[in-house]
């Protein structure tokens, strides 16, 4: 039921963020009409941060209850990290090609969301390669909470690098944006968000019952 | 502190008697450092010197980790460590210090070799280097014990290592590439910054390691 409500969301609010991104939202000046691949690049690339959270929030209780709901919890958000930093890199791809005619410039911010992205693909391959469950994440725990800490100090470490990025245009120093555009990236972002949760609550319920059907056949071996 | 010495103590005689780590480290930094200096003929070595010495130290360090703790799991010498009275935090502290060891002699002595295939000089510069080599190999190898440790139980083994050690290194060897240069450059007013953070990753993936380690090697 949870999930059916979050799916209509999801599927009523993209709709209207398309409506706010490329009808309601005015041309911007300088980038015209390249700007609006904007209100899907920021929300995807704040949603492939929350993962990171929410990845280092399922690990330290599982190591804490050692319940597997916390496991299943944190690998599932680490699936949707890898899906959120992919849609952000190619929108952002898109972008770098047609405004600074490059793919890849190599600015600090791109280098810090391939490097979350390839943090979360280690995450799932060090699981794919645990055929124990209580190893699998026990040890793929420890690599999260880790991986986590490593999320801040990475932003540090090229926090100084000049950056062609552009500003931020939300939060307190985010100044200069036109309300207009600023609702249709809050907007888009509340869209982004009820996507997330209902794939998010799909892939617990799927993860449930792999974890139930492994039981099951272990069972059945053991007899 | 006691435990810790013994760790290391056992750690370099061993090593002293089949040499396995400390050769492969140092042939296989040696060799990347050669190819990247013939991949790179007629380019600025100035300007590239200080990714390759890094890109050489990060390969040639996880071939020790490797080395390091699938000794331990080979033979299951780990149920004995873990049978001894010492507190898995030890445990940590002394791998890390063993690591730290040899993979800073295998550096050390890689470092004149690429000095003269790259034609640069020998001055103070290079004592700079060698601090900073100090500093990016402890944060390299605090959370590269770990990390091998993992990846040893796995299916995988070895393998898995540089998948898990490179984006977690990320900062590390970023920090190091750019004090390595700022060195080279004989500018090297912010050096600091990368300083720092090699010291913060350090500091804080020796703590954190002190306190997950029971939890890689619970049985």
């Amino acid at each position: 039921m949870k999930s059916r409500i979050l799916g209509v969301a999801s599927i009523v609010g993209i709709a209207v963020a398309l409506y706010f991104a490329l009808v309601y939202a005015p041309t911007e000046q300088t980038m015209g009409t390249l700007q609006r691949v904007f209100y899907f690049h920021l929300p995807q690339a704040i949603l492939s941060y929350l993962a990171a959270f929410l990845v280092g929030f399922g690990s330290l209780m599982y190591l804490a209850t050692r319940d597997l709901k916390w496991d299943r919890f944190a690998y599932c958000n680490a699936e949707l990290g890898v899906l959120f930093t992919t849609t952000t890199l190619v929108t952002g791809m898109i972008w770098g090609r047609l405004a600074w005619n490059v793919w890849w410039a190599g600015d600090a911010r791109t280098n810090l969301e391939l490097i979350l992205g390839l943090l979360y693909v280690g995450y799932l391959m060090l699981r794919a390669y645990l055929p124990e469950r209580e190893k699998r994440a026990r040890l793929s725990t420890v690599f999260g909470f880790l991986a986590v800490l490593d999320v801040p100090i990475n932003y540090g470490a090229i926090y100084w690098w000049e950056t062609q990025h552009p500003k931020p245009v939300l939060g307190p120093r985010g100044g200069g944006a036109d309300p207009d555009i600023k609702l249709a990236i809050y907007v888009s972002l509340l869209a982004f968000a009820f996507v997330y949760a209902w794939l998010l609550t799909k892939r617990l319920q799927v993860a449930q019952l792999e974890d139930e059907v492994g039981s099951l056949e272990s069972t059945m071996e053991a007899s | 502190m006691r435990p810790v010495a013994a760790i290391v103590a056992k750690d370099i005689a061993i090593e002293y008697k089949n040499k396995e780590a400390f050769t492969s480290m140092l042939l296989f930094g040696l060799l990347v450092v050669v190819v990247f200096s013939f991949a790179f003929e007629g380019s600025d070595r100035k300007l590239l010197a200080p990714g390759m010495l890094w890109v050489a130290y990060s390969f040639a360090g996880i071939l020790g980790l490797n080395r390091s703790l699938n000794m331990e799991i080979d033979n299951d010498c780990l149920q004995g460590l873990l049978l001894s009275p010492l507190s898995r935090g030890d445990l940590y502290l002394g791998k890390v210090a063993g690591n730290l060891v040899f993979t800073l002699i295998a550096e050390l002595v890689i470092l004149p070799f690429f000095v003269i295939l790259n034609n640069l000089a020998f001055n103070r510069a290079l004592l700079w280097i060698a601090g900073i080599t100090l500093l990016g190999t402890l944060g390299f190898v605090a959370i590269g014990t770990t990390l091998s440790l993992i990846s040893a139980q796995t299916r995988m083994k070895e393998v898995l290592l540089p998948v898990l050690q490179i984006p977690m290194t990320f900062p590390v060897i970023l920090s190091a590439v750019q004090a390595t240069s700022l060195v080279m450059s004989e500018d090297a007013k912010g050096i600091s910054f990368p300083l720092s953070v090699l010291g913060i990753f350090s500091t804080v993936y020796i703590t954190a390691s002190y306190f997950v380690f029971e939890y890689i090697v619970e049985e």
